[in-house]
């Protein structure tokens, strides 16, 4: 309850506008001229020294994007995006990597400390000594698109858990990049995912080897910051057979009044009897009042459980940006695997919001969950859009789906598009869908015991949400849990 | 001391409150008895606060301050407390959450440090055990499929721990057996003090058995007709309210 109270007081200093996290970094930037072409391409691959093989790779995935057109499915609308008038590198200066914390700009320590990153976080960051009990978080921080401070590194290696960017890996371990990179979201898969494969600046790489259960949360925060700079983040997880790695992503954008645009592309593998966690808090600036501004986010999220028995949960708390188009999503490769999806998606203002998940299931006995919770409030547009289908080979598939949706007040719009698809007959898919509205007489009942309107929403939305707020890591749990009081502030009264 | 003066109330353009005029002294307790629709549960709606009441004329005040101006989040915090006819059901949040919660927004809004948890704690369990109320109750989601009397156990428990000013109990004994009304009503007796009005609003007699009155009130048609002791409950309950009915009319 403690959080709840730090929610309440949270909620209290906040204006309407007044995005928290609305501040501008002064870090001299170095970037590539506006637009996109091969040169551009090139010089994003020359600047991280890449082989050749992955200028290869960009170009190729450059060439096929120019032949496609954005996807119009969504249930989002946002003016055309000029992608000739947008930045696709910029990296803070600094000669070379940094060898020790000391080294890395004190602006940047600043703004992780204005960021609020937990203070376990912090702690590391700072290099306090923490107790060695005590469960350890390391963090790849990306600010803008270059890795500046990796933490922990030598503990995980001890582990041998590689834990780096993923420009990083591509020099130290080139034949497990070449080997997973793309395997999972194809290079000519949607139009998003083939942008970023031809621009992505940065992102982490983890390899978690057999049978390690790797020995703490990977955790990465990173924010934009620049100006008109497509971000366009990279990431590749790879959990060997038999190995467990859980990895937390969390992030938040200073305030802009251009929209931004971030499409990221993340690939989790799991082999035989491996499983992997990956949660999510996205809290990127979602625009003004009056739908002003914002994060543009399309994101491709995939899974693949490629080893029999292998296990990959996702789990998200979306609060940001101006739209969002994310489906995180699960191959069921091999017999036995088994696919989670835990969503909060909380939209409030003009906030548009497209998310939900694929789980595909291919092996046989594959099994997946999917709880999915959203919440609209404002002038906000909600959208669960969800995939089940069991392939003819994929005997005695099985799947659960339950997606809730929470209206507050009377502009807003909760909408849920469901595909579900059966190729065998053994296949059993459950979908349950619910609609409600906060009613008046909770919100009396909880005002009459002393809480005010704003306090009541939270408490009556975490108990909306309490069902995903349990699949959170602790940490990100806490932290979720204030995000979404203020990210529904204003929404009542 | 609650007092309410000349008081006028609308719902959707429909008159529900008449010219009502009501004073409860600390430590008294009023009933207020009337039939069906002589809008006692509105009332105590206006009271505390409500949305979608339209107040055309009149006062209400808690010890001299003026509530009407006021959210029910501040009368609550002011040390009003209702005791509702039908308590709602707050899906997925414990209900040791919400007591933390409301106790401390209490305690915040009276610029009072929050509970540590060993003291809230401690508090609950003294409280619960009183009422017969079992600790796994407590884990449980607000109100969420407990039983008529369960629910009115924990209204009972939630006023014990905000400790009110003043509470008003609307239709307490509804949807309740006889044992549970027994143990709600003396957990009610437990909390009579010389500090604390409670305004009892009941359709029968049975329940004033068990909380005996200072004072009884019979409203109709949106005022209150007749005011006497404890004896006009009783004489209600043998001739029934078709005589105020006339009275009124």
């Amino acid at each position: 309850m403690a959080a709840v109270q730090e929610t309440v007081d949270k909620v209290k200093t906040l204006d309407v506008d007044a995005y928290k996290y609305g501040f501008t970094t002064d870090i001299e930037s170095e970037k590539a001229p506006k637009g996109l072409n091969e040169d551009i391409v090139r010089f994003i691959s020359a600047k991280k020294n890449e082989p050749e093989w992955l200028t290869e790779w960009r170009l190729d995935a450059f060439r096929r994007w120019q032949t496609m057109a954005e996807p119009q499915w969504a249930r989002v609308h946002y003016p055309p995006i000029d992608y000739q008038d947008l930045y696709y590198y910029s990296a803070p200066k600094t000669a070379e990597g940094p060898k020790s914390l000391d080294e890395v700009d004190p602006e940047l320590l600043r703004t992780y400390e204005k960021l609020g990153i937990p203070l376990r976080e912090q702690e590391i960051l700072a290099g306090v000594q923490a107790d060695p009990n005590a469960r350890k978080v390391a963090v790849d921080a990306v600010f803008d698109s270059v890795s500046v401070a990796t933490t922990f590194k030598a503990e995980l290696a001890k582990a041998g858990v590689i834990f780096c960017p993923i420009s990083e890996a591509v020099k130290t371990h080139p034949e497990l990049v070449k080997k997973y990179l793309g395997s999972v979201v194809p290079v000519t898969d949607n139009y998003f995912a083939t942008l970023n494969s031809a621009v992505f600046s940065d992102g982490s790489f983890v390899y978690v080897p057999p049978g390690v259960r790797c020995p703490m949360e990977l955790s990465t925060y990173f924010r934009i910051n620049e100006r008109n700079t497509g971000q366009f983040e990279r990431t590749l997880i790879i959990a060997d057979k038999g190995s467990y790695v859980s990895y937390l992503e969390g992030c938040t954008a200073p305030q802009r009044d251009e929209n931004q645009l971030h499409a990221a592309v993340v690939e989790l593998v799991a082999l035989d009897d491996a499983e992997i966690k990956y949660s999510t808090v996205q809290n990127w600036y979602p625009g003004d009042s009056e739908g002003k501004g914002g994060i543009y986010n399309f994101v491709t999220k995939r899974g693949d459980c490629r080893g029999a028995r292998s296990k990959i949960s996702w789990t998200q708390v979306e609060t940001g940006s101006a739209i969002t188009w994310k489906y995180p999503s699960c191959i069921l490769r091999g017999d036995f695997s088994r696919g989670e999806f835990y969503s909060i998606a909380i939209s409030n203002g003009y906030q548009q919001v497209d998310s939900g998940t694929k789980m595909l299931h291919l092996g046989a006995n594959t099994s997946s969950r999917v709880i999915s919770k959203g919440i609209a409030a404002g002038h906000s547009q909600n959208t669960y859009r969800g995939q089940i289908s069991a392939h003819r080979k994929a005997v005695n598939a099985r799947n659960f789906t339950n997606c809730d949706s929470l209206l507050i007040g009377n502009a807003c719009g909760a909408h849920t598009v469901p595909y579900i698809e059966a190729k065998n007959s053994s296949a059993v898919f459950e979908h349950e869908a619910t609609t409600s509205k906060i009613s008046d007489d909770q919100l009396f009942y909880c005002m009459q015991r002393a809480l005010s309107a704003e306090e009541a929403t939270a408490l009556i939305v975490n108990g909306f949400v309490r069902d995903v707020l349990q699949q959170l890591p602790m940490e990100f749990a806490v932290e979720a849990q204030k995000l979404i009081a203020i990210s529904l502030e204003g929404s009542v009264g | 001391m609650l007092e309410v003066k000349n008081l006028h109330v609308s719902v959707a353009g429909k008159k529900i409150i008449d010219g009502l005029s009501l004073k409860v002294a600390d430590g008294e307790v009023a009933a207020i008895m009337g039939p069906n629709g002589s809008g006692k549960s509105t009332l105590s709606y206006v009271v505390a606060g409500r949305a979608d009441y339209e107040v055309t004329e009149g006062s209400i005040r808690l010890d001299g301050v003026d509530l009407l101006d006021k959210t029910p989040a501040e009368r609550a915090a002011l040390g009003l407390f209702l005791v509702f006819q039908y308590p709602l059901e707050i899906p997925g949040v414990a209900t040791m959450t919400f007591l933390k919660a409301a106790m401390n927004a209490q305690r915040k809004a009276r610029e009072q440090a929050e509970l540590s948890t060993p003291e809230f704690m401690k508090k609950v369990r003294e409280a619960a055990a009183k009422l017969n109320i079992p600790q796994d109750m407590l884990k449980r989601p607000v109100n969420l499929g407990f039983s008529g009397g369960e629910k009115k156990r924990m209204e009972i428990l939630q006023m014990a721990l905000l400790e009110p000013k003043f509470a008003i109990l609307d239709e307490m004994d509804s949807g309740l057996d006889i044992d549970a009304l027994r143990i709600c009503a003396e957990g009610v007796n437990a909390l009579r003090s010389k500090e604390r009005g409670l305004l009892v609003i009941t359709h029968y007699q049975r329940l004033l058995d068990y909380i005996a009155p200072d004072t009884v009130h019979v409203m109709h048609k949106g005022r209150i007709v007749r005011s006497g002791g404890p004896e006009l409950a009783l004489e209600l309950e043998k001739s029934g309210y078709a005589d105020y009915a006339e009275e009124a009319a």
